[in-house]
C-alpha cells in the first residue's frame, strides 16, 4: 500500500516535466530531448503571459515549439534559437532576460527587497534588546515613586 | 521617531496601491513592444488567397498589413472599419490570412466585403512567426521601402486610427 501511494505521488509530479504535445518531437538522444524541454521551459509564450512554451496550448506556442524543433534539427545552438525568438517577440519571451537598464529592477528588485527585510529585522531585534535592558537607578526611583503614589490612593 | 515608524505600514500600503493603480489601470497591458519596428518586412514566398499564385513582395508604397483569420472574433469586429478605410480613404491594405483555410477566407470576404489589395495565405503561421504575431488581429504600417514603421495589436477602430492615421499619412 505504501509503495502504491509513493508511486502515485511520483506520478502526480510527472505533468510538470512534460511538454504539451512533446510526443511530436522525437530526438535521437536523451540529451537532445532534455535540451528541447529546457528551451520550451525557458521561452515564454507571448499570448498567454506567465506560461512557458512547454505549458501552453496557444496556437502561437505550438508554432514556436515547432520552430525550436526545426532549428535544433538544423543544428542551431540554444543562443541562436533564443536569439531568433527575441528578435521577433522581444526580450519578453526570454524567461532569463539580459541585464540592461530596463531590466535592472527585475534583477536587483528581489535583492533590494531582501536587504530591506534584513534591515527591518535588525531594527526589530535591536528594539527588543533595548526593551530588555535592566532599569537604571533613576528609572527604579521613578517606578517606586509611581507605585507609592498608586498605593496611597 | 518611534511615532513616525507607525506610519511605515501606511506608506508601504500607499506605495503598493500606486503601483497597482498604474500597472492595472494601463490600457493594453497585454501589448508587447515589437522589436521589429524599423526593420525590413521579413522575406516570404507564399500563395495568395485569391489566385493561389505565389508572391514574395508587398506593393512598393505605404501599406497597412493586416493579420486576420476567420476564427478570430475581433477580426470580424474590425472588418467594417477596414472596409471603411479602403473605400472612403483609399488606404491600401494587404491581408495576411493567418492560420486559416483559403475556402473559409474567400467565403468571409464575399460575405463581409473585401478591403484588401490581396491576401497572403499563411496557413502554418510561418510568416506570422517571422512577424512576431501572437494574436490576430495585428496591423503593421509598412513604408514604400518595405520597412515596418509601427504595429498595432488588437482591432483597428476610429480611436486607434486617430493615432495611426497621421503616422500612416506621414509615410507617403
Amino acid at each position: 500500500m505504501k509503495k502504491f501511494v509513493l508511486i502515485f505521488c511520483v506520478c502526480l509530479t510527472l505533468p510538470a516535466w512534460a511538454v504539451v504535445e512533446g510526443y511530436k518531437y522525437q530526438f535521437d538522444s536523451q540529451r537532445e530531448t532534455d535540451r528541447f524541454n529546457q528551451l520550451a521551459e525557458d521561452l515564454r509564450c507571448p499570448k498567454c503571459q506567465n506560461q512557458n512554451l512547454a505549458d501552453s496550448n496557444a496556437p502561437v506556442a505550438s508554432d514556436m515549439r515547432e520552430k525550436v524543433y526545426e532549428m535544433m534539427q538544423a543544428g542551431k545552438t540554444d543562443e541562436e534559437i533564443v536569439g531568433y525568438m527575441v528578435e521577433r517577440y522581444g526580450d519578453f519571451v526570454n524567461y532569463t532576460p539580459p541585464v540592461k537598464s530596463k531590466t535592472l529592477f527585475l534583477w536587483l528588485g528581489p535583492v533590494a527587497v531582501f536587504v530591506i527585510g534584513l534591515l527591518v529585522l535588525a531594527m526589530i531585534r535591536r528594539g527588543q534588546k533595548q526593551a530588555l535592558q535592566p532599569l537604571t537607578e533613576e528609572e527604579k526611583e521613578r517606578l517606586n515613586a509611581l507605585k507609592n503614589k498608586a498605593d496611597t490612593k | 521617531m518611534n511615532r513616525l515608524k507607525l506610519f511605515i505600514p501606511l506608506a508601504v500600503f500607499v506605495a503598493i496601491g500606486i503601483l497597482f493603480w498604474v500597472g492595472l489601470g494601463k490600457e493594453d497591458k497585454d501589448v508587447l513592444p515589437s522589436p521589429l519596428i524599423g526593420k525590413p518586412f521579413p522575406q516570404f514566398i507564399l500563395k495568395t488567397v485569391e489566385s493561389g499564385e505565389e508572391t514574395n513582395h508587398l506593393p512598393e508604397e505605404p501599406v497597412l498589413v493586416n493579420v486576420w483569420a476567420t476564427w478570430c472574433p475581433t477580426c470580424k469586429a474590425e472588418h467594417a472599419f477596414l472596409n471603411k478605410l479602403a473605400e472612403e480613404q483609399g488606404i491600401k491594405i494587404v491581408g495576411i490570412n493567418y492560420k486559416d483555410d483559403d475556402f473559409k477566407a474567400k467565403q468571409w470576404l464575399k460575405a463581409y466585403g473585401n478591403p484588401y489589395l490581396f491576401n497572403i495565405a499563411d496557413p502554418d503561421g510561418q510568416l506570422g512567426l517571422e512577424l512576431g504575431v501572437y494574436g490576430a488581429p495585428e496591423t503593421f504600417l509598412v513604408d514604400s521601402q518595405g520597412i515596418i514603421r509601427a504595429k498595432h495589436v488588437g482591432d483597428l477602430n476610429a480611436t486607434v486610427w486617430e493615432k495611426l492615421g497621421p503616422e500612416f499619412e506621414a509615410l507617403k
